[in-house]
C-alpha cells in the first residue's frame, strides 16, 4: 500500500497545498494557544490561595 | 511528478457519496498530480478522531465527572472532559491507522480519510500518537495521576486489545473490546474521586452490556462487509439466529442493569421511568428480531430498528443522569 505523499523535493507546491498547510498550521498555532492558557490558568486554580502560602 | 496512489478496493458502494467504486475510480484515478493534490484539511484530521464516537464519550464522561460525589473546580472539569474525549479521539485515529487495509474495503468506511487517500496511515498513527501523550499528560498533570492512567489504559485496551489482537481474531471482539468505550464514565469519576466506586462501575456495566446487542444488531445488516474483510463479526462465524439469540439475552440482562443506578442513588424518579422503559422497549426489539427466522429485508430492518434504538436508550440514560446531577448541583445538592 502506497499512501499519499506529498509533492516531490524541487516541485513546486500548488496552491491547494499551500493553502491546506496553511490552515493546518493556523490550527496547531491556536491549539498550542489554548493548551498555554489552559495550562496557565489550571496551575493559577490549582495553586489558589496557596501562592501566598511561603515559608520565610 | 509526484503521484499518489488510492488504496485498491473492489465490488463496494460508498455509502457516504452513495456511488459505485467503479465510478470512485474515476474521482481517484491511480496516480493523480500533485498539483491536483491538497492533502489531508483540518477537517479530514478532525474526523481522524471519530466525531460521533467522540459525542457519546462525552456525554458518558461528563455524567461520571458530575455524578461523582466531591467538587471539582469547573475549569478543571472541562480539562478533564476535553482530555478524556481527545484521549478517545486519539483512540480512533490510531484504531484508522491500524485497520487502513480492512476500512477501504467496507462500504461504511470506505469514505474515511485514509481510504480516500486524503491523510496517509502513518500521518494518521503521528496524529494518534501525539493525541494520546497530550490527553494523558494533561489530565494527569492537570486532574489527577489516576484519571490520567486509567485513560492511558483506556487508550492502550482500545488501540492493542481491541484493534490489534481481538478485532481479527475471535468472534467475541467487541465483547471484551466493549470494555474500552465503556471506561470514560469511570475515568470522569475518577478526575473527581481520584479512584472507582460501585456507582462508576455500574456505569461501565451499562455501556459494557450495552455494546454487543448494538453492534451485533449493526453487524447484522453489514454481514457480508466484514466477511469480506475477514473480521470474525458473530453473524458471520455463528449465523444470523445465534447471534439474534445473544443480543436477546444480553438484552435481558442490560434492562434490569439500567435500572439500578436508582436503587443505588445514582438517579432519581425520573432516571427510574427512563431507564424502566427503554429497558422494556429494548427487551421487545430484541424479541421482534429474535422471532424473524429468515433472513432478508425484514431481518435487515428489525435489526436497523434495534440499532437505532439502542443509541437513543443509551442518550437517554445518561441524558437524564446528567439532568438529575446538574439540577442537584445547581440546587446546593
Amino acid at each position: 500500500m502506497e499512501s499519499a505523499v506529498e509533492p516531490d523535493q524541487g516541485d513546486k507546491p500548488s496552491a491547494a497545498w499551500l493553502r491546506q498547510r496553511r490552515m493546518r498550521s493556523i490550527a496547531i498555532a491556536l491549539i498550542l494557544v489554548a493548551l498555554t492558557g489552559m495550562f496557565y490558568a489550571a496551575t493559577i486554580i490549582r495553586i489558589g490561595a496557596n501562592v501566598l502560602n511561603r515559608g520565610m | 511528478m509526484a503521484v499518489r496512489t488510492r488504496l485498491v478496493s473492489t465490488e463496494l458502494t460508498c455509502l457516504t457519496c452513495g456511488v459505485a467504486l467503479t465510478d470512485m475510480t474515476q474521482i481517484l484515478p491511480e496516480a493523480m498530480p500533485a498539483d491536483d493534490w491538497a492533502g489531508g484539511s483540518v477537517a479530514d484530521y478532525f474526523s481522524l478522531m471519530k466525531p460521533r464516537v467522540m459525542t457519546l464519550v462525552i456525554l458518558t464522561a461528563l455524567v461520571g465527572i458530575v455524578a461523582a460525589p466531591g467538587h471539582i473546580h469547573p475549569l478543571i472539569g472541562a480539562i478533564a472532559l476535553l482530555a478524556i474525549a481527545v484521549g478517545a479521539g486519539a483512540s480512533g485515529a490510531l484504531n484508522m491507522w491500524f485497520d487502513a487495509d480492512i476500512d477501504a474495503r467496507m462500504a461504511r468506511t470506505a469514505a474515511r480519510a485514509i481510504p480516500r487517500g486524503k491523510i496517509s496511515a502513518e500521518e494518521a498513527f503521528t496524529f494518534g500518537m501525539v493525541l494520546s501523550v497530550f490527553s494523558v499528560l494533561t489530565l494527569g498533570l492537570l486532574v489527577n495521576y489516576f484519571a490520567g492512567a486509567f485513560l492511558a489504559f483506556t487508550i492502550a485496551f482500545y488501540v492493542v486489545i481491541y484493534t490489534m489482537w481481538l478485532k481479527r481474531r475471535t468472534q467475541q471482539n467487541i465483547v471484551i473490546g466493549g470494555a474500552a468505550g465503556a471506561f470514560p464514565p469511570m475515568v470522569g469519576w475518577a478526575a473527581v474521586t481520584g479512584g472507582v466506586s460501585l456507582e462508576s462501575i455500574l456505569l461501565f456495566l451499562i455501556i459494557f452490556v450495552w455494546t454487543p446487542p448494538h453492534f451485533w444488531a449493526l453487524a447484522l445488516y453489514r454481514m457480508r462487509d466484514y466477511g469480506r474483510v475477514g473480521v470474525p463479526m458473530m453473524p458471520n462465524v455463528s449465523g444470523p439466529q445465534t447471534t439474534k439469540r445473544q443480543i436477546l439475552i444480553y438484552s435481558v440482562i442490560l434492562a434490569p442493569l439500567g435500572v439500578a443506578p436508582y436503587f443505588i442513588g445514582l438517579g432519581g424518579l425520573t432516571y427510574l421511568a427512563t431507564s424502566a422503559f427503554g429497558g422494556v422497549v429494548f427487551v421487545w426489539y430484541a424479541w421482534k428480531l429474535f422471532q424473524i427466522r429468515e433472513d432478508g429485508r425484514e431481518a435487515d430492518a428489525a435489526a436497523r430498528r434495534l440499532f437505532g434504538f439502542s443509541i437513543l436508550y443509551l442518550f437517554a440514560l445518561f441524558l437524564v443522569l446528567l439532568a438529575e446531577h446538574t439540577m442537584r448541583i445547581a440546587m446546593g445538592g
